[in-house]
């Protein structure tokens, strides 16, 4: 008997958490705010499903009732990717090591 | 166009450097790169999925009108956000996600042909699973930030509202929702699809509103982790590594994050999410102490016991924040050092409003990030220091944690800023802090308290020094 796909997938997933719970907890507690900012921009990545919800309107009727969310989507997980990388940055830029000179 | 396996590897390439991305903050120093790996995986995700789609027709125009809108705002809002407005940002911003895989999750219900899932009315058992749960944890998620968010702004009050029977009605409504994604998975009706998402958007608003302000540090995490779990739920249905993976880091991120933040207030998760904390705990020690006396100093005899000390421990809170008074406490450690004076920073797990806030006020003010230390690293060092400097916060140094069983933040681990020479406290007034209780510190011999704006008073410091 073939393996579901789904059974990869759920492979995937469940390991991916047990990295996450890895990689998280080296994270130093001083970057924590970066650290939600940077969750935030990456869990945007649900634009790639608002793409294709988008362009799966036909070319007579671009904005059908499916693809009408699509798009809006499309906008808001943008907010998020800018907005969020953005702002993560502005924040770690701050971040500096001592300056004798200063 | 792209091959479906193809397409997978590089939806594998922008998961693993996602990883990297929050592998990259475990110091400063690897953080810009983390940063610019999440960016590039960004990058190729989007890349991919246009090139996978392969329709480039008039409603590809679209999509990049879309994209260019939606990132303008996003890149406006970044460049022009406040530093201490950052809860608010992220709370903000948990609510779009939550909101883009509801519509995501309602895009594919109404058109599961473009998603490979099967027909309108005929979806796939498996993926009507995966996008119930996507949506319902997306809804909650985006109405619950919401909350979060007018709490924070101070639209709406931060004191928990609660009601009689919100318990029950809670649980009620959570088993319905369980019930509803049965039936709908059951009968593929569309009915029960936005009945579905409805009771999702009316839980996640009753989850939030009974839990108070100084409780969001565990609240925005949990909107975090929620975030990621909706994203992961979409992630199965669309059958996309990359999302998959993000969904999971994310998720477990959060979750990390609110185990953090209940520990430095030694609350267990459900106590928190429970609600009503700071409402009810007004505890009978208050009345009389009140009396005591306190003894009240002025700028001058602050700089005077600074001057003469050899180093001085800073411990910021919310208070701080609120006055915005980072830029001027920075001038004026400043000037301490220039008279040789070692300063350093204090930092508890749960000072401000979320995980970090306060590293993140001491950075824009350009405290080096090496003078800031946490908890666990500065607690013995207080002992040996002369000037605690305590600016906006209160229940963080409350002796009481530790010798007070009666006392609701017993066993709160604290910073022991009583073990100082001498302590001076900035503060509007002597009203207690969230959880409502007295702090012993406020009466004692060596405590000077200084009422006054966090900003007005650091900076009258300064020039007095």
């Amino acid at each position: 008997m073939e393996i579901d796909p789904f059974i990869f997938r759920l492979s995937i997933f469940i390991l991916s958490i047990f990295i996450g719970y890895y990689v998280v907890w080296s994270v130093t507690p001083s970057l924590h705010t970066p650290l939600m900012s940077v969750t935030n921009a990456i869990s945007s990545v649900i634009i790639v499903g608002a793409i294709i919800a988008g362009l799966a309107g036909n070319s007579d009727n671009i904005f059908n009732n499916s693809s009408i969310f699509g798009f809006l989507a499309i906008s808001l997980a943008a907010i998020n990717i800018f907005g969020g990388f953005l702002v993560t940055q502005r924040m770690l830029a701050m971040y500096k090591k001592k300056k004798k000179d200063k | 166009m792209l091959s479906a396996n193809l397409s997978a590897i590089f939806y594998l390439i922008s998961g693993v450097l996602f990883i990297l991305a929050l592998r990259g903050l475990s110091s400063p120093e690897t953080s810009r790169q983390g940063n610019f790996f999440g960016i590039l995986g960004m990058v190729i995700a989007i890349t991919v999925t246009f090139l996978s789609v392969g329709n480039f027709s008039s409603g590809f125009i679209y999509v990049l009108i879309f994209l260019l809108i939606g990132g303008l705002i996003g890149a406006y809002i970044a460049y022009k956000i406040p530093m201490t407005a950052m809860p608010e940002l992220v709370a903000g911003f948990h609510s779009l996600v939550g909101l883009a895989a509801v519509f995501v999750a309602i895009s594919a219900f109404l058109n599961p042909e473009a998603f490979n899932l099967g027909s309108p009315g005929n979806i796939k058992l498996g993926s009507l699973i995966e996008m119930s749960i996507g949506a319902a944890v997306g809804a909650v998620t985006f109405s619950g930030s919401i909350i979060a968010f007018l709490k924070l702004q101070g639209i709406m009050s931060g004191s928990p509202i609660t009601f009689k029977g919100q318990h029950p009605l809670n649980a009620l409504i959570l088993i319905s929702i369980v019930v509803v994604t049965y039936l709908l998975c059951a009968t593929q009706s569309a009915n029960l699809f936005w009945i579905l998402l409805a009771i999702s958007f009316l839980i996640g608003f009753l989850l939030i509103i009974p839990i108070g302000g100084a409780d969001m540090p565990v609240v925005i995490s949990m909107l975090n982790s929620y975030s990621g779990w909706a994203a992961a739920g979409i992630g199965f249905t669309l059958e996309n590594t990359a999302l998959i993976i993000t969904g999971a880091l994310v998720g477990s991120s959060g979750a990390i994050l609110s185990y953090i933040m209940c520990k430095g207030m030694n609350r267990s998760f459900f106590n928190v999410i429970l609600g009503g904390f700071g409402a009810t705990d007004q505890t009978s020690s208050t009345g009389n102490k009140e009396q005591k006396p306190v003894k009240n100093g002025n700028a001058e005899d602050a700089a005077f016991l600074m001057k003469n000390a050899s180093s001085v421990i800073i411990v910021p809170g919310y208070g701080m924040a609120v006055a915005q008074a980072q830029h001027a406490l920075r001038e004026m450690v400043d000037t301490l050092k220039k008279n040789d004076i070692k300063v350093s920073y204090a930092i508890h797990p749960v000072a401000g409003r979320m995980p970090g806030h306060m590293n993140v006020l001491l950075a824009e003010a350009n405290v080096p990030y090496d003078e800031v230390f946490e908890l666990e690293e500065i607690n013995n060092d207080f002992a040996n220091a002369d000037v605690a400097f305590v600016i906006g916060a209160n229940d963080v140094t409350n002796p009481a944690a530790k010798t007070d069983p009666q006392s609701p933040i017993y066993g709160m681990p604290v910073l022991d800023v009583e073990k100082c020479k001498s302590i001076l406290f900035v503060k509007r007034s002597l009203s207690p802090g969230y959880a409502g209780i007295d702090n012993d510190l406020f009466y004692k011999e060596n405590t000077l308290m200084l009422f006054a704006d966090a900003k007005k008073m650091t900076e009258d410091i300064t020039k007095n020094l």
